[in-house]
């Protein structure tokens, strides 16, 4: 009989195509996503080697990064020269290569995290790769993914494998159930609070329990999304019958049955009973409650009742990180979070992009208005969502309210596009880093579920959703 | 790969913790499809006022420290985006080794693949090199990968861990690719057999 194994030693063992004495192991990729920002270099890299991409039919791009969210993106002066460059060097690329393609006028185009999904190129127990460090999204349908460099892009695209020592398990679980206004969203956050944002480092993380197994696949999604914002090479969840649900009847999941098969297979992804986690975590589901960063690291994390700590609190570097960080944001010690003024509002991203996502946001400002003086803005995570949307009629309530409805991208979670915050602007955003000028140089980001960004947009400053009316 | 055996040079000290990739190089640079010339925007929101200029008080912009060539670091250094830009401008301004308690896991694989040494080290150790650093630059420190060992400016000598494999490919500048197609077999091997075993993949 075999040792118990976690879910991540079963998929890892599934996929080493070569070992060396040392533990250097050549691990194959079936899913390749690229983007345009970190392609461009590895593609060039191949042209002047003069290699193939070894699998094609794996490999899957989609400019997300750098482009517009406007309604009048097809028009090219919407995009700046260097941004122009960067996409067309995409869909040159792609169509050289033979790799399956969405361009931005493809109505399946959003951000890549999203799409994978979406069209049913991520499922269980695959190896999904891509140069963005949000892979980890994908650790939702129990596949192991993660984010890579360049080179390594390179090295996928030329070889369809990655040089990995293997992680090093953890385990984060769960118990109990989430109360109401609490969401998938405080529940990651809740737990870089509790690890910090080093304390995955080594480590893939299983996340388990039953407020894990309560949540939605978009739920999912959100909580291995930021497993890297945890430091963590990738975050896993079993699959089970929501995501072979999900899974099913899409795009380029199998059919028949290919369909039987691959489900038998997905049944048995699971931790074995006794199987060996190097660290655990478990929080309680009933003691999360809705978060919001107050600094500029996502470990900088507390309850939306709390207060503004105060640099002594902390230890070692971490004290004069606390200083900078306030002093960035422009807060006092001792403020209360529900006292904070914000003045932009973000809703989108490959965190918090997803339709249930938008039901939730549109929960919140069905026939509501924004605060005087608001900037607010929606951006659906893909072509797909935006559509959905537009059917169920949350995009009324979204304008009706006051808030710009977008077209697909990555938009103002990295600002690499014209979407950004200016000197000093404060935002309430459901991304992911509130790193100092990720949103716009010198702008200020505090992370939100989707229905806090709402009701933060209809107050005009941070506000507990479990209060609002 | 540029070749990585000893180097000695001046240390620049940045004790903050969690520098994240966005400070190291900020997303108004990735948009270029080269790999070179980003060594001139390494720190750019730390290093330059908006109008250009230099922020006199940031490390390496101090006279001591502006041909630095290695850098002693704060926990967590290269959290955050995936993004290689952020190694390819510490190599483009002439950084070859950061030392420092921990990496993020990306930034880390990055660092090597790129002819730079990442060096993890416990806190005392990253505490008594950082003093050394802050000494400015009189004090260089000499990186030795062959032998895994730091040398202070003071002559105190501390050894380091690395991974066997990585420090034979950094020693010999080896490329990634080449070796790993030098094993294309066992690639087409685990194809054939994972394509019986999972078709619908």
């Amino acid at each position: 009989m075999t040792a118990p194994k976690t879910l991540y030693d079963k998929i890892w063992d599934a996929h080493v195509a070569h070992e060396d004495a040392d533990g250097t192991t050549l691990l194959y990729i079936d899913r390749h996503l690229v983007h345009e920002v970190t392609s461009a270099q590895a593609f060039e890299g191949l042209r002047l080697a003069g290699r193939k991409v070894r699998a094609p039919e794996k490999t899957i791009a989609v400019p997300d990064h750098n482009v517009p969210t406007t309604l009048d993106r097809a028009d090219p002066a919407t995009m700046t020269e260097e941004s122009r460059i960067q996409v067309n060097a995409l869909d040159t690329n792609a169509k050289e290569f033979g790799v399956h393609y969405y361009p931005v006028s493809d109505v399946r185009q959003g951000i890549v995290h999203i799409v994978g999904p979406e069209q049913g190129w991520t499922l269980p127990g695959m190896t999904v790769v891509c140069g963005d460090s949000h892979t980890a999204t994908h650790g939702a349908f129990g596949a192991l993914a993660h984010g890579i460099g360049t080179s390594e892009v390179e090295h996928v695209l030329a070889t369809q494998t990655l040089i990995q020592k293997k992680s090093l398990n953890m385990k984060v679980e769960i118990t109990g159930h989430l109360k109401p206004g609490v969401t998938a969203k405080d529940v990651t956050m809740a737990v870089i609070g509790e690890t910090g944002t080093g304390g995955g480092t080594g480590y893939v993380i299983e996340y388990c329990g039953t407020a894990i197994q309560d949540l939605s696949m978009e739920g999912r999604m959100t909580v291995c999304n930021m497993a890297i914002e945890g430091g963590a090479r990738a975050g896993l969840i079993a699959p089970d019958e929501k995501t072979f649900e999900y899974c099913n009847g899409r795009p380029h999941a199998p059919k028949g049955a290919q369909w039987e098969a691959a489900l038998a297979y997905w049944k048995t992804l699971f931790t074995d009973e006794g199987a060996h986690f190097d660290k655990v975590v478990t929080l309680k589901g009933e003691d999360i409650a809705p978060s919001v960063t107050w600094g500029t690291s996502p470990e900088d994390v507390l309850p939306i009742t709390a207060t503004v700590p105060h640099p002594t609190d902390f230890e070692g570097g971490k004290v004069a990180a606390a200083e900078r960080a306030i002093e960035y944001m422009g807060l006092e010690p001792g403020q209360k979070l529900t006292d904070i003024k914000i003045d932009t509002v973000f809703i989108g991203s490959c965190t918090n992009g997803r339709i249930e996502d938008l039901r939730a946001a549109a929960g919140v400002l069905k026939g509501k208005k924004i605060a005087d003086g608001m900037r607010a803005m929606i951006v659906p995570g893909s072509g797909l969502v935006r559509a959905q949307a537009e059917e169920e009629g949350l995009a009324e309530i979204f304008k009706e309210a006051g808030f710009e409805w977008r077209m697909a991208g990555c938009s103002m979670c990295l600002a690499m596009n014209p979407d950004q915050l200016s000197e000093g602007e404060r935002c309430a955003a459901t991304s992911n880093r509130n790193f100092e000028g990720r949103q716009g140089y010198k702008g200020r980001t505090h992370l939100v579920s989707p229905v806090m960004a709402a009701a933060a947009a209809v107050t005009g400053y941070l506000t507990d959703i479990r209060d609002f009316a | 790969m540029e070749k990585f055996e000893t180097i000695t040079g001046v240390a620049a000290p940045m004790p903050l913790v969690n520098i994240d990739t966005d400070m190291i190089i900020p997303k108004v640079f990735l948009k270029s499809i080269k790999r070179t010339g980003f060594g001139v925007n390494l720190f750019d929101e730390m290093r330059y006022n908006r109008d250009g200029s230099e922020i006199p008080d940031f490390v390496l912009n101090k006279p001591a420290y502006r041909n630095a060539e290695i850098i002693v670091a704060g926990d967590n250094f290269g959290c955050g985006s995936s993004r290689e830009h952020a190694p390819w401008a510490i190599k483009d301004f002439g950084v070859r080794c950061v030392i420092s308690t921990s990496f993020a896991d990306i930034f880390f694989n990055n660092c090597f693949k790129n002819g730079i040494l990442p060096i993890v080290l416990p806190q005392d150790q990253v505490d008594a090199l950082m003093k050394d650093a802050e000494k400015g630059e009189n004090a260089r420190m000499t990186v030795d990968l062959v032998n895994q060992e730091i040398t202070s400016s003071d002559g105190e000598k501390f050894s380091f861990e690395v991974d066997a494999f990585k420090k034979h490919c950094l020693i010999e500048g080896l490329d990634d690719i080449g070796l790993t197609m030098a094993k294309e077999a066992s690639i087409d091997t685990f194809e054939a057999e994972a394509g019986a075993l999972r078709p619908w993949v």
